[in-house]
């Protein structure tokens, strides 16, 4: 693409950000008040369907954009601030999962992210499955939902990053 | 007041108004970055929240890490650091220390290695993988670095970079001269290179197999990843600055009075704010170089940076 049409593809695109939702009000989760409005999130997959990858991608996509409310993802635990488990715990996982939040440093949180995370849902009693992600680690904050829409996501990180 | 306080005078004022304007320098080209993707903004602001972040958070040692790990952060800012207050930002007064173009080189190349070394000392894949890229990036760079400032150099008849500026300021037609254009369009090229700026490295990347600079940042975590963030905002910064200062070489103090010092700094920032949202806006545009085809890229800048120095000794 040239960068002329480029130029007018995002001129004529302007901002497809929806407009910011009122903070919700709620206790701040955890270890929020030392982050000062910036949080880095290590997300784990310890054995998701990969619905909640996809509504993750779309909470950190340009429409729902998380990042203008200081949320970013990363590619360490150890940049981390908060580990953000998808999926039920599946056996082979669960010690990865402990070893990634013994690799965040402290002050740190962890994330359930969907019904699967939060101990239901729909594999739940699967011969591979631990548990939920309160069975193999500390848990701070939940996001319900099968899968959590966007907004939900942004929502539970908005509580955390205060902005 | 003597000509070394006013020198220790001039390196402060650097120094603080680069580490205050680094950040704020990332926060641009992010935000410019943004609005072209049609994200909403507030962007600019972010890199000193998460710099302050990090400095409140206890870094965590990999097992089996060394010395190193814990010297290197300190190391590459310092670097940076040493680097802003020699380059000539603010004000082009001439310096005691000379702001020679060997000195920055070997100082920036101080903080190139010791990153380099903090890449391979937690024995991560990845972090060896970067370092080793990183370092064939920085041996392909400094030859373009050394010959584009030497370009510049020769009709000044110094090579120290404040009479370098000064003498551009002085006679802007030296500016659009054949030498000063080729060399100024080799120095955008390492400059981004070395700053691991697309598209040569892609700052934002997730993607451990396409990272260098990230790469080697991978087992660092809190005040240490502090000291390496700013460290490369720093130097990013001070390449910037200094690029801008040789384009557009006015509004850089002549002295070191206060009022021109003021002066110099606002016209620094207005600089440096100018140059990153272009550099925010460019990226936008731009995929990242498969690693194969950067030596070509850079190769490239080296030739620009030799048509330069024959330039200017044919001209001269």
């Amino acid at each position: 693409m040239s960068w002329r049409s480029l130029a007018g593809l995002i001129r004529r695109t302007g901002t497809v950000a929806e407009p910011a939702p009122p903070l919700p009000e709620a206790e701040p989760a955890g270890a929020a008040g030392v982050l000062g409005g910036s949080l880095q999130i290590r997300h784990v997959d310890a054995g998701s369907c990969n619905g909640c990858e996809i509504e993750l991608g779309a909470a950190f996509g340009p429409v729902y954009d998380a990042e203008r409310y200081g949320a970013r993802l990363v590619a360490s635990p150890r940049h981390a601030d908060a580990v953000l488990v998808t999926g039920a715990v599946t056996r082979n996982m669960a010690e990865p999962l402990r070893l990634t939040v013994r690799a965040t440093p402290e002050p740190r949180l962890v994330i359930a992210m969907g019904d699967c995370a939060r101990g239901c849902g729909p594999f739940r009693d699967g011969y591979g499955v631990v548990g939920g992600a309160d069975d193999v680690v500390p848990v701070d904050a939940e996001i319900p939902g099968c899968p959590p829409e966007p907004a939900a996501v942004v929502e539970a990180l908005r509580r955390v990053t205060g902005r | 007041m003597s000509a070394v306080g006013a020198q220790v005078v001039v390196a402060v004022v650097q120094v603080v108004v680069l580490v205050l304007a680094a950040p704020v320098v990332v926060g641009v080209t992010r935000e410019v970055r943004a609005r072209a993707e049609g994200r909403a903004g507030g962007r600019v602001g972010q890199p000193w929240r998460d710099l302050v972040k990090w400095w409140r958070k206890r870094p965590l040692q990999a097992t089996g890490t060394s010395v190193v790990s814990r010297i290197a952060p300190v190391l590459l800012l310092s670097s940076s650091l040493v680097v802003v207050a020699l380059v000539p930002l603010v004000t082009a007064a001439p310096t005691v220390v000379p702001a020679d173009l060997l000195v920055v080189v070997s100082v920036l190349l101080v903080g190139t290695v010791a990153i380099a070394l903090l890449g391979l000392d937690a024995g991560s894949a990845f972090g060896g993988m970067g370092s080793s890229r990183h370092m064939m990036i920085a041996a392909l760079v400094e030859p373009t670095v050394l010959m584009a400032v030497y370009a510049l150099s020769v009709p000044v008849g110094s090579s120290s970079l404040s009479a370098i500026v000064d003498a551009r300021r002085d006679d802007p037609a030296s500016i659009a001269s054949p030498a000063g254009v080729l060399a100024v369009v080799a120095l955008v090229v390492v400059v981004l290179a070395e700053t691991g700026r697309l598209p040569v490295d892609n700052p934002s990347t997730h993607l451990e197999l396409t990272m260098v600079h990230e790469a080697m940042l991978l087992e660092a975590s809190g005040r240490d990843l502090a000291s390496l963030e700013l460290g490369g905002w720093l130097r990013l910064s001070a390449l910037l600055g200094l690029v801008g200062n040789l384009v557009l070489p006015w509004g850089v103090a002549g002295g070191t009075g206060p009022g021109e010092l003021a002066l110099g700094a606002v016209a620094l920032l207005a600089k440096l704010g100018l140059l990153a949202a272009v550099l925010g806006a460019a990226e936008v545009g731009v995929a990242k170089l498969r690693l194969f085809r950067v030596p070509e890229l850079l190769a490239g800048s080296f030739v620009l940076a030799f048509l330069a120095v024959t330039a200017s000794a044919l001209v001269a």
